[in-house]
């Protein structure tokens, strides 16, 4: 099934043909890179930066290296592959902290992305390293989004501050980390409700939350599976709130993942975790490196590198 | 049908040349139309402005245009197959958060209102509240829902509300189920098992069985329509969230490769923000703005 086959396959049929000929021509190099982009569009990644990528990358294969190379496909693959890890951030960067406890961290994101479940996961993963969360239940719309982080709460002893739905979040912000600070909680995570980002009312009150709190953290919850609307949706989070961070979830599907190129293309923000579940410890650090592979289609290559 | 992009592109380049199909490449992937679909088009396209001699930019949209919507709408009806008298079951599929619950409560709206005993049955009792947040939509569409307790097995659940939607003479019996990711074996195995009880217990059921796919998902909604489908015999589909930016062109390519009918789209929280499938005013939506 072409969607699934990966780069490097889509690259071997290409200089497969050059057998016998010996060298590389630019047009192999510009056939090369029609490959490049295809893979990457069928991976979700958004068209416009695809194109910027490809013309970066072009620059690169057009000169030495590839030309002279025996195994050119190899060559490009590494090239795509360096830069788009770079593009999407060297190292794995890690949770800000605030120095005067505690640390507030703010989700947001469209609906049913995960913010809920990364809420819980978020607070799971803070425990184990010994620290005190305390979650604020501000979504006050979906039906039993209270009582959901309260199971999730419940799920992992952690306490949860609430006011029922009919009090105004940005008021349910504010009593809980005064709560918080009562009761010495050094990290605060609050859940907000889902919205579009081109709804004017709901983004208003994520500002007004923010400036209320004031968060070290502000994460944007994107589902991995999500397609080309992802700059659209992560640019306009960004610029209305910006964004310290970004979580990517689902990632234990058979997605590519392409959105994660994308927003962070936008955002220049870095993604910080990756969801892998819907159990409570499924959130890992995230590895630009891993997610490069993966969104070339190379995921069977790097875990048969790490097995030798 | 065409609007904005489409007539910008068109006004703008005038002449049908590479940077012409390439812009409109550009615009049918932007939408989400799987790649493969979208470089099947142009070539389409390509073969009949060379047969019909086509030249100017202008006469090739309505070409564009019928080819769209001829595979949208398809053939078969786009209706859902309500009983005339008797139980209709129809069971909600699909992966994690894309709008199974909401649609249901929604749905159920929809038949309440048309005067139909409506009964909605608790089949998630994996994920926190989500018993919870189907019996919200149950208090405020006025319908009931039969439930067990959180972490029982759903099958058994399904089956419960199999019969008291029998006992009760109910027309309608809307299934919800856990979200779940296609290439998860053992709970697509799961849901298969709900399958096959609704199948067992009402003769001819399920008579509709949803998948409920996320406008705002890429390319991999092919992949869950084609697994989805496998293992539950997937009858039609229901596109939500398209009152944001997204545009949903996946379902483009999805009716491309298979014979499953769009049904419905969902276009917000509320209880009425569900119509059904017009396949003019998608072609068109994918082209605005
Ligand atoms: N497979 C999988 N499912 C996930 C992951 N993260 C969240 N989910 C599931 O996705 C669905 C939506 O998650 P929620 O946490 O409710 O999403 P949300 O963003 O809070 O949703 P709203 O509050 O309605 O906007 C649930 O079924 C979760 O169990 C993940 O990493 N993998
Ligand atoms: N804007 C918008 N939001 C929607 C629409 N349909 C559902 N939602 C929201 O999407 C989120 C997830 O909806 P659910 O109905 O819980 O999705 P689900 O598929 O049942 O999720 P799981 O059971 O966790 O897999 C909620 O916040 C809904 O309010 C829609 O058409 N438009
Ligand atoms: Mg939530
Ligand atoms: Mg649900």
């Amino acid at each position: 099934m072409a969607a699934f086959e990966g780069l490097s396959n889509r690259l071997q049929n290409v200089f497969g043909k050059l057998k016998g000929k010996g060298k590389v021509s630019e047009n192999d190099v510009k056939e090369a890179m029609r490959e490049v982009r295809l893979a990457l569009l069928e991976a979700d990644v958004n068209f416009k930066v695809v194109k910027d990528f490809i013309n970066k990358v072009k620059e690169k294969a057009i000169g030495q290296e590839v030309m002279k190379s025996f195994t050119p496909g190899m060559v490009i693959i590494d090239i795509v592959n360096k830069e788009l890890t770079s593009l999407m951030g060297e190292t794995h960067s890690k949770l800000n902290k605030s120095n005067k406890p505690p640390t507030v961290i703010m989700m947001a994101g469209l609906q049913g992305a995960g913010k809920t479940t990364t809420t819980g996961k978020l607070a799971k993963y803070l425990q184990k390293q010994n620290h005190k969360p305390l979650l604020i239940a501000a979504d006050i719309y979906r039906p039993a989004a209270i009582k959901q982080l309260q199971i999730l709460g419940e799920q992992i002893d952690t306490p949860v501050f609430s006011l029922g739905d009919k009090a105004n979040p940005v008021e349910i912000a504010k009593q809980g980390l005064q709560q918080a600070k009562e009761n010495h909680n050094d990290y605060v995570i609050i859940d907000t409700a889902g919205r579009l980002h081109i709804d004017e009312d709901l983004m208003n009150e994520l500002k007004d939350i923010k400036e209320t709190v004031k968060p070290d953290e502000v994460l944007l919850v994107v589902d991995s599976m999500t397609g080309q609307d992802a700059v659209n949706v992560a640019e306009s989070f960004n610029q209305q709130l910006e964004l310290t961070g970004v979580v990517l979830t689902k990632l234990d599907g058979d997605t590519r993942g392409g959105a994660a190129l994308s927003v962070k293309a936008v955002t220049g923000k870095p993604i910080k975790f990756a969801a892998m579940g819907e159990k409570i410890d499924a959130l890992e650090p995230f590895y630009p490196d891993r997610m490069a592979s993966r969104i070339l289609g190379m995921g069977d290559m790097l875990s048969l590198i790490e097995k030798a | 049908a065409f609007t904005e992009k489409i007539e910008t592109l068109v006004l703008r380049r005038k002449k049908i040349d590479e940077d012409f199909y390439e812009e409109l490449e550009e615009i049918l992937i932007g939408a989400d139309v799987g790649v493969n679909v979208v470089m099947e088009l142009i070539d389409e396209l390509r073969t009949e402005v060379r047969k019909r001699k086509i030249e100017d930019a202008v006469d090739l949209q309505p070409v564009l245009s019928e080819k769209l919507v001829e595979l949208l709408s398809g053939k078969e009806d786009n209706s859902l197959n309500i009983q005339e008298s008797g139980l209709t079951v129809i069971l909600f599929v699909g992966v994690n958060g894309v709008g199974k619950t909401t649609t249901i409560g929604k749905m159920a709206h929809r038949f309440n209102s048309e005067g139909k005993k409506v009964l909605l049955a608790a089949g998630d009792t994996f994920r926190a509240g989500a018993i919870e947040q189907l019996e919200v939509w149950g208090d405020r569409v006025g319908v009931d829902v039969v439930k067990q307790q959180a972490g029982s097995d759903p099958a058994a659940v399904i089956y419960d509300a199999l019969q008291a939607a029998k006992k009760r003479e109910a027309d309608i019996l809307l299934c919800d189920t856990a979200g779940r990711l296609q290439n998860k074996t053992n709970l697509m195995e799961e849901l298969n098992k709900i399958y096959r009880v609704i199948k067992r217990e009402v003769p001819n059921a399920p008579h509709e069985v949803l998948l409920v796919l996320d406008a705002t998902t890429g390319q991999n909604a092919l992949s869950q329509a084609k697994l989805f489908g496998e293992k539950t015999g997937v009858t039609g589909l229901v596109l939500t969230k398209l009152d944001g930016t997204a545009k949903g062109g996946i379902v483009v390519a999805i009716r491309n490769e298979m014979d499953i009918p769009m049904k419905f789209v969902g276009l917000g929280e509320q209880m009425d923000d569900l119509q059904e499938f017009d396949s003019e005013q998608f072609v068109h939506a994918l082209f605005a703005g």
